[in-house]
């Protein structure tokens, strides 16, 4: 098995049921140790992620932000000194004659266009070049239920099948007055742990063809920027290209309402060196035809999993 | 019967049997006095208000820590999808009306709104339709759970409430149509001599440009619905895939309503603003004719940019790129909007009664809405963003600190025009600063979870979103707890209290024609009509 998984190495995750604060400063420990690898985001900003996409969304976000930040910093700026300088109980006068200037509307009309232009451009290509789904060296179907996801492998890894539901420790955790502490629950991952996660090559552009069988849902992993819509009847596409040397388990959700359990339909990638993938695939090829042959993996999707109470 | 109150009246006015209101019930009931009516539904509004902010408290308690504590996930996605409905429905439109309904006739010197009669249709259609709404909560299957967005093929999972769901939207419908025919009718036919439309005042104008918005987009969700009705029940494939149909189509649709449908949220706000700032700035609005070209450009941008609310759910590079550009375009008239208020502001001579802390505060929340729009419009950050806290904040701040504090920044500064009194100021400024900060502990720290990875519509979250989540909800029992104090101030004033004079904001700068009127004003507002000059 690969070295990168996270599960397996659990229980090093103190115990602190009743201490809401010190709970919450879990994560902030487990992101510091270098455990769960849930998600590269620090906890307020977006993640940079492992893709030369997630790279450059990552690069357009910051650039926007801080525009953003600039013009607040003037307009903000001008207001603040009017809050503070023209008081009427500091005996302003107002300058009542200040109704109108053509020049200075002009002016605050065309800058904006302008920084929207360069704003704009980039984006564009972005845009562009995030719809490319041509030349994939690997195509997975990826099918939405309620409430779990199925993915059907094509190309190189044809024939290999499954559905990835929530995991049985977090499936029993977040139901209603468990009062399991969701700190303690799958190394750290509540509600983001699967019973059986998409494995992927790194430095492989990985195509995935999305559709659902019953209502919209969407597939995310912020580490790829990548976000798309699965929608019955159509067939969405995206890609992405995991950097090599950043192999290891990244997560993500259904970020589409889709029902009672819409929060409880997570997305994990387990991304793997082209080699360890090929050795997987053959595994699963090799379960497939002998489901009974000892040491391989059950077929995950016979497991039984509980399902929710109504 | 219906008479009583002509009788009533004419025994003690024998020359003018329509001077006061009707007694008792009769006076809401029959009401034709766009007063009245204003009243109803601010009150409506405000009722509303605290039903919709409870379910938000319910939602708020839920998320205070990971893990199932209170509700069922479906009791949940109830609350979230009843919340929306019921504040962009039930509190915010309704809110504007009330403020058109009091405002208009007395901003244009007329004595009642031009057709009573539909203005009285209009509002009592409302408590039944949410009536209806509300009452999903107690049929089987609950309430409706697919989100105010109301997509299929999920919202066709509803269970008894789906009929009453739609039929409660087609009712806000009319109820909105009617409330818009009546304000361009009175401002197209009922100014008083002298006022041009551009010497109108700008809360007209922005109501003026809301009331078309409203009639050229509820017919589009009304039918989008009925559609969805026929589906369910008619077995038509409109949006059903296995039957050749679209669900994408729906969300076209729907959103060809619904991004008009924001402006329409906001438009009247920007008009309540421009009244404000210049009165107690002590300074005519700066840029006033500018101001109403930027709310026109904004009206017309806001059909051709509907597709910004699905870049995820797929749509051509071309239709990415165009709806990127028409959505950004929005910036360039709102920011004219932005700073022509600052410059409003700008060598004046600035005091802090509670409608300008208020508009103020507007201000510079709603701008930070508004950078947060021009984020969400880069079209491959929104693939990051979008069906995030990141949306979830970004829209709440348009419209708490946006919409709700501009409709609390008018009824502070109208307030004592309509009942005669002058409210708790110190009461009013408690208000203002428990709002003012709660809503930012509410509503800021949902950037980093959405930035952080954190869905939107979900019951439950892993755990390294407990710490914001924690912030936001404590701000949002915080502002829920505060608005209470709004309740109390309101009733407090309409009971009594020191007399308002005619300007009543004696210090300021008021202007406009309802100044000229005394405090409270005349049954029928201008019953002669002034001469504008």
């Amino acid at each position: 098995m690969s070295v990168t998984r996270a599960t397996g190495n659990d229980n090093n995750i103190p115990r602190l049921r009743g201490l809401p604060w010190a709970r919450a400063l879990v994560p902030a420990a487990l992101a510091a140790a270098g455990n769960a690898l849930a998600n590269t985001s620090n906890g307020y900003n977006l993640p940079e992620g492992v893709t030369d996409l997630s790279r450059v969304i990552y690069g357009l976000h910051m650039e926007v932000f801080w525009i953003c930040v600039g013009i607040a910093v003037v307009v903000f700026g001008a207001m603040i000194y009017s809050l503070v300088k023209f008081r009427h109980s500091q005996g302003a006068i107002p300058d009542t004659t200040m109704v109108h200037s053509t020049k200075v509307e002009i002016i605050w009309t065309i800058i904006p266009v302008l920084i929207l232009v360069v704003m704009a451009v980039p984006a564009a290509e972005v845009i562009l070049k995030m719809e490319d789904t041509t030349k994939s060296e690997l195509s997975i179907r990826v099918t939405g239920y309620q409430w779990k996801w199925q993915y059907q492998y094509m190309d190189a890894g044809e024939g290999v099948n499954f559905f990835s539901t929530l995991s049985r420790e977090s499936n029993f955790a977040r139901q209603l007055h468990s009062g399991i502490d969701p700190t303690t629950v799958d190394n750290g991952n509540y509600l983001l742990e699967v019973d059986h996660p998409m494995v992927v090559p790194s430095g492989t552009k990985v195509r995935l063809l999305l559709t659902s069988q019953d209502v919209t849902h969407a597939w995310w992993v912020p580490d790829f920027g990548v976000k798309r819509s699965a929608v019955p009847g159509f067939v969405n596409e995206l890609w992405f290209r995991v950097e090599p040397g950043k192999e290891g388990i990244y997560r993500g959700q259904c970020t589409s309402l889709c029902g009672r359990d819409h929060g409880f339909m997570p997305v994990v990638v387990d991304v793997r060196t082209p080699d360890e993938f090929k050795k997987w695939v053959d595994e699963q090829k090799a379960a497939l035809k002998q489901p009974a042959a000892p040491g391989a993996e059950p077929p995950r999707s016979a497991q039984a999993l509980p399902q929710s109470s109504n | 019967m219906a008479y009583a109150p002509h009788d009533t009246a004419h025994a003690n006015h024998d020359h003018d049997h329509h001077d006061g209101p009707a007694p008792g019930i009769k006076r809401w009931l029959f009401a034709t006095n766009h007063k009245d009516i204003g009243t109803m539904y601010l009150v409506f509004s405000l009722i509303m208000f605290f039903i919709g902010g409870s379910m938000a408290m319910i939602i708020r308690a839920e998320l205070f820590q990971p893990g199932m504590q209170l509700v069922d996930p479906g009791f949940f996605n109830e609350m979230t999808t009843m919340h929306a409905l019921i504040m962009i429905f039930g509190a915010v439109m309704p809110a504007f009306v009330g403020l058109a309904n009091w405002m208009v006739p007395m901003q244009v010197g007329a004595p009642d709104m031009a057709l009573p009669r539909m203005n009285n249709f209009s509002f009592w259609i409302l408590p039944f339709a949410f009536t209806l709404l509300l009452s999903t909560l107690f049929v089987p299957g609950g309430s409706p759970a697919g989100g105010w967005t109301m997509y299929p093929p999920l919202i066709l999972q509803t269970g008894n409430a789906f009929p009453m769901l739609i039929f409660a939207v087609h009712m806000m419908g009319a109820s909105s149509i009617m409330g818009a025919i009546n304000v361009i009718v009175t401002i197209m036919n009922m100014r008083a001599p002298g006022m041009t439309l551009l010497k109108m005042p700008l809360f007209c104008w922005s109501w003026l440009i809301t009331a078309y918005l409203l009639i050229a987009v509820m017919p589009v969700l009304a039918g989008a619905v009925t559609m969805l009705l026929t589906d369910h029940f008619f077995k038509t494939s409109f949006f059903n895939a296995a039957g050749g149909g679209d669900p994408l189509m729906f969300e076209h649709i729907f959103w060809f309503f619904g991004h008009p449908e924001v402006y329409i949220m906001i438009l009247p706000a920007f008009g309540i603003i421009s009244e404000i700032l210049p009165t107690f700035s002590r300074k005519p609005l700066f840029g006033a004719t500018s101001m109403i070209y930027a709310i026109a450009s904004i009206a017309f941008l806001s059909f051709i940019v509907w597709a910004h609310h699905m870049f995820v759910d797929g749509m051509p590079e071309a239709a990415q790129v165009f709806f990127m550009m028409s959505t950004m375009l929005i910036a360039v008239p709102t920011g004219v909007k932005v700073f022509n208020w600052t410059a409003t502001m700008w060598r004046g001579s600035l005091s802090f009664e509670p409608p300008m802390l208020f508009a103020i505060a507007f201000l510079f929340l709603f701008s930070i809405g508004g950078f947060s729009g021009v984020m969400l419009a880069i079209v491959p950050a929104d693939f990051q963003y979008n069906q995030t806290y990141f949306v979830v904040a970004h829209f709440h701040y348009v419209l708490v600190p946006g919409a709700i504090f501009a409709i609390m920044a008018a009824v502070y500064y109208w307030l004592p025009k309509w009942t005669g009194h002058m409210y708790n100021m110190t009461l009013a400024k408690w208000h203002f600063w428990l709002s003012a900060i709660f809503v930012n502990v509410l509503f800021f720290p949902q950037h980093f979870l959405g930035l952080a990875g954190m869905p939107r519509r979900v019951p439950d979250y892993a755990v390294q979103f407990t710490e914001w989540n924690m912030v936001s909800s404590i701000g949002g029992f915080g502002f829920g707890l505060s608005q209470i104090l709004f309740a109390i101030l309101i009733i407090q004033c309409v009971r009594g209290g020191k007399n308002a004079s005619a300007a009543v904001w004696d210090g300021a700068t008021p202007t406009g024609l309802e100044w000229t009127l005394s405090s409270p004003p005349p049954y029928h507002s201008f019953t002669i009509a002034p001469e504008v000059k």
